[in-house]
């Protein structure tokens, strides 16, 4: 759990984790308070916090659902799975930012919880 | 207020709407953003619960100055012991639910974390009732 008034935002972490934007490039400034990763829907449900980015490989419609319910800053994807296009459309809807990794969860989380401790 | 929503079994895609519903017309009765976060979480748990397991489920959500409500309803298999069903890592959901990433058996127990008040009745070969009250002030 990284400080929750980070000043770090979408946009730096896609620059400084070489992540890919599928949608949200109009969101980048969003503030990132931390990060959860987890597959499992109901742990993020319960557990994960507002502002941070979930890190998952699930890339279904209920994903951007419970991202948007939990008010979380971004998704990130991991594997370079690509969200289909309902899923795109439903995450614009909801102004949730998708982004892409092209490495597996472990690496992802890892790069990405270096970054924002270096805050 | 009385808000109802149907939910449909297997219907994913769908499942959430009701959470959303409430969590806007909470917001604007400028409800505590942390009170507002636990009925959407146990609502949202809720709903799934019925995408998941049951055929049908209504949804009654009864808003007042100082509480919300809420009963969802199914018909469905129901759920032959309860005391079982409540323990977190317990689930009978299918697997391609748990492909989903649902079904890890943490549903009951992630509503009843963010219910003040919690109810569940069911009878096995007809449905399922879950009663969720929660405070709207502190």
């Amino acid at each position: 759990m990284m400080t929750e008034k980070s000043t770090f935002t979408i946009e730096e972490l896609v620059e400084k984790a070489g992540l890919q934007i599928y949608c949200g490039a109009d969101k980048l400034k969003t503030g990132v308070t931390g990060g959860y990763a987890s597959d499992l829907l109901s742990d993020v449900m319960g557990n994960a916090r507002e502002g941070q980015v979930w890190i998952t490989l699930q890339s279904h419609l209920n994903v951007v659902a419970i991202a948007s319910l939990k008010e979380l800053s971004a998704v990130v994807l991991v594997k370079d799975i690509r969200p289909d296009e309902a899923v795109l459309v439903k995450a614009v809807e909801e102004g949730l930012p998708l982004l892409g990794s092209a490495l597996p969860a472990f690496e992802t989380a890892g790069k990405i919880f270096e970054l924002l401790n270096k805050e | 207020m009385l808000q109802t929503y149907k939910v449909t079994g297997g219907d994913f895609v769908n499942a959430g709407k009701a959470s959303s519903s409430v969590k806007g017309i909470l917001k604007q009765l400028n409800v505590l953003a942390g009170l507002i976060k636990r009925v959407v979480v146990a609502l949202y748990e809720a709903e799934v619960n019925v995408a998941a397991h049951a055929y049908s489920g209504n949804i009654l959500v009864e808003i007042e100055s100082d509480q919300v409500r809420i009963r969802v309803t199914d018909s469905g298999p129901g759920i032959e012991d309860i005391q079982m069903a409540m323990k977190e890592g317990f689930s009978t959901a299918s697997k391609e639910v748990r492909e989903m990433g649902f079904g890890a058996g943490m549903g009951l127990a992630n509503i009843k974390k963010n219910s003040d008040t919690f109810n569940i009745t069911s009878v096995p070969g007809e449905g399922t009732t879950v009663e969720i009250i929660n405070k709207l002030t502190d």
